[in-house]
């Protein structure tokens, strides 16, 4: 089974990734992740079918088209394709702190030990580790740093509003 | 100066031990060249043509003397015995090893200083006015914004993965002197009012391959709300700027597709749902941090000294030094000095570890402890008593820094470029002495008055050849070094880039060039009063083309 870390832990994870075109099991014991365009395409079906649904959106996609969906969304996969691209980041902000989405958001894709401290403050709670680079690593990353300057997710208040 | 507060401390402690495991990892094997290198750019580290460059943040150009000293301690233990002041302001050095890194950064550590961000697709170095706080034609000292932009973009969570590099600089004076107008944003302090302070800010300026003049967006934006409103066109940045093409990621790139009206509306829309945040910046903060930059406790003294008048009417050496490299200070009796590191026969901006050293002592003795970087690859010494100037002259003398030459010909803007860079089509540093060596005569060089000649290595424009009123720019054709010469680009509120003269030139030609450039001046000027950019603007570029390009009749 998959190990993933998720709100700071290594736990196992049972969600089934589908690419596009693939068909979506009818067995609602199965949490399904698909893509955006598969979501757009049958938005009343995939919200009302029984199991969870989670979308993934990719880099250039951004979060407008799920917004209006968020209450029937349990998990939004943000996938990083290029450890080095960051749209993500911002994405998961905006789905944050914008749009107030309290489910789970995992990175997926090229995610290692060095970028997780900073997506972890934009609110990015889970973590598909890449493969071949070690998960116990990487949740080692999330110690990296004990503060930063700026308001995130989690710190409210940037420096100099902390007294 | 700022002195660091104990978030800066443990941030930038936690730093130093990240960047030794990740080195480690790397030596290990476990980090990929890719995945290393961008990492190692976060902290300064190129490799280079012929070793390692790293560059090491000088935040908004300003240096304490145990700063210089720490300075020149790494460049003799862990480098060649020399640095390099670079046109962002930052100090570099060109031979560390690899694994010797984290140690230097360790080092730097000590002094509050160090890498982070300096190079990368991140935000990188605030840069400043280098008289801030000093300049007569200040609005106010924009070295408490600095500092709170510089916090607010350290190691931001979301802004450390951008499409591309990303330059802020902050101006605050009516004679520009940050290049804020060719920086990816620019802020300017306008006015303070009742205790406020407005800004405007353009977005999409930026030298390098698109060299583009950046546009306003904002105007009357006050001080409390400038973080959330950079915040916003990061956001913006970062999501829409272009991943397909490096050659098009900046941000000047998007706010030309989408126009400057669209983008700043984008920019608004992210602005309106942070703005009344957590975000805004209580006036107590931004006091805070001037409390950092106050005065210092200058001395009452009679605007000016009588020795130093003396001197000046029996030293031409002197007087020359004084004209050139002294500056007019805000308070009566003390000045501004500038270190000229534009000797001819030493390559722009190099200095050397005994030279910082000897610069250390100089601060402490003369000015209060404190040194300023220059985007002109220079160091001012902001605080000189005018009574000392004599001693400090003779210094400096001695140290190869009384080069009585600022803001004239051969105060050359030049990249590191070929003999360095290994991004380079040509060399820049050669091609600095060959035109230093061309104009080496004072009357001469006096004669042609204020001129900037800027020369960059290849298009990615360090050497900010396009504001240059001359500017050079290294081109490859088939694997020879090439020269081309623009005309007319400036920087400054109402900056302009340079025109292309036209087909471009042998490295053994250009001093020639810039030579003819300089006779069709001095011929047409108006008076002595206009400037070579002056005579420019009024002729246009063609009495300088023909003469260049005309057959020789002789
Ligand atoms: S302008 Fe080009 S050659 Fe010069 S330092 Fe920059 S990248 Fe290197």
């Amino acid at each position: 089974m998959r190990k993933i870390i998720r709100d700071r832990q290594l736990v196992d994870d049972r969600w089934t990734y589908l690419e596009a075109g693939a068909a979506v099991p009818a067995d609602g014991e199965i949490d399904v992740v698909v893509p955006l365009a598969t979501f757009l395409a049958d938005a009343p079906a995939l919200l009302a079918r029984d199991g969870r649904l989670g979308v993934r959106i990719e880099p250039g996609e951004g979060v407008a088209d799920i917004v209006p969906h968020l209450a029937g969304i349990d998990l939004v996969c943000v996938n990083f394709p290029a450890f080095h691209d960051g749209r993500g980041l911002s994405y998961a902000r905006e789905l944050r702190e914008r749009h107030r989405y309290g489910g789970e958001i995992r990175a997926v894709g090229d995610v290692q030990r060095d970028q997780v401290f900073g997506m972890y403050r934009c609110g990015i709670n889970a973590f598909d580790v890449k493969e071949g680079k070690s998960i116990v690593d990487t949740l080692n990353g999330l110690k990296d740093f004990s503060t930063g300057y700026q308001a995130d997710v989690y710190e409210t208040r940037p420096v100099y509003q902390r007294g | 100066m700022y002195v660091y507060s104990a978030i800066d401390r443990q941030l930038l402690d936690e730093r130093v031990a990240q960047f030794r495991d990740q080195t480690r990892r790397y030596l290990a094997g476990d980090l990929s060249d890719d995945e290393f290198r961008h990492l190692r750019l976060r902290n300064g580290l190129y490799i280079q043509r012929f070793a390692p460059m790293y560059r090491i943040s000088v935040p908004y150009g300003m240096l304490n003397s145990k700063q210089l000293r720490k300075l020149a301690h790494i460049t003799r233990t862990w480098d060649k015995g020399y640095a390099h002041v670079s046109t962002r302001q930052n100090i570099q050095l060109n031979w560390p090893a690899l694994e010797d890194v984290p140690e230097i950064l360790a080092e730097l550590a000590t002094v509050e200083m160090h890498s982070i961000q300096t190079s990368g697709n991140c935000i990188r170095n605030i840069c400043t006015d280098h008289f801030a706080g000093v300049a007569a034609d200040e609005v106010a000292d924009p070295r408490p914004w600095c500092e709170l932009i510089r916090q607010w973009a350290t190691f931001h969570p979301e802004f450390n993965w951008l499409p591309r590099k990303f330059k802020i600089a902050v101006t605050a004076t009516t004679h520009d002197r940050s290049v804020w107008m060719f920086n990816d944003v620019g802020v300017r302090i306008d006015r303070v009012e009742n205790g406020t302070t407005y800004f405007s800010v353009q977005a999409g300026g930026g030298l390098g391959r698109t060299p583009m003049k950046g546009v306003v967006i904002k105007q009357d934006l006050p001080g409390e709300d400038l973080l959330s409103y950079l915040e916003a066109i990061l956001r913006v940045y970062n999501m829409h700027g272009r991943r397909d093409n490096k050659f098009k990621a900046r941000i000047k790139i998007i706010v030309k597709a989408f126009g400057p009206d669209v983008f700043a509306k984008m920019v608004e829309d992210e602005w309106q749902w942070i703005k009344d945040g957590p975000m805004k910046v209580p006036a107590g903060e931004v006091e805070r941090l001037a409390s950092h930059f106050t005065a210092p406790p200058y001395e009452d003294l009679p605007a000016t000294d009588p020795d130093l008048q003396d001197l000046l009417a029996t030293s031409q050496a002197f007087r020359f030094w004084y004209r050139n490299n002294v500056f007019a200070h805000r308070v009566p009796g003390y000045a501004m000095v500038m270190l000229s590191l534009k000797k001819t026969g030493v390559a722009p901006g190099d200095i050397t570890d005994a030279q910082l050293d000897a610069v250390a002592d100089l601060a402490d003795l003369y000015s209060f402890g404190e040194v300023r970087t220059t985007h002109d690859q220079n160091l001012v010494l902001a605080d000189v008593k005018q009574s000392d100037l004599p001693m400090v002259w003779e210094a400096l003398t001695i140290l190869g820094f009384a080069t009585p030459n600022i803001g004239k010909l051969t105060d050359i803007i030049a990249c590191p470029g070929g003999d360095y860079c290994s991004l380079a089509n040509a060399k820049s540093i050669p091609i600095a002495e060959q035109i230093q060596r061309r104009f080496d005569d004072l009357d001469y060089l006096y004669e042609i008055g204020d001129i900037d000649l800027n020369i960059s290595g290849c298009m990615n424009a360090c050497g900010h050849h396009h504001i240059g009123h001359i500017g050079i720019l290294g081109v490859d054709k088939k694997g020879e070094e090439f020269y081309q010469v623009q005309v007319g680009g400036h920087m400054g509120h109402d900056g302009a880039l340079g025109e292309v003269l036209g087909p471009s030139f042998y490295a053994d030609e250009v001093a020639d060039v810039v030579e003819k450039l300089i006779d069709v001046y001095l011929e047409t000027r108006r008076d002595e009063e206009e400037r070579f950019i002056d005579t420019y603007r009024r002729l246009g570029i063609e009495p300088f083309r023909e003469r260049v390009y005309a057959k020789d009749h002789s």
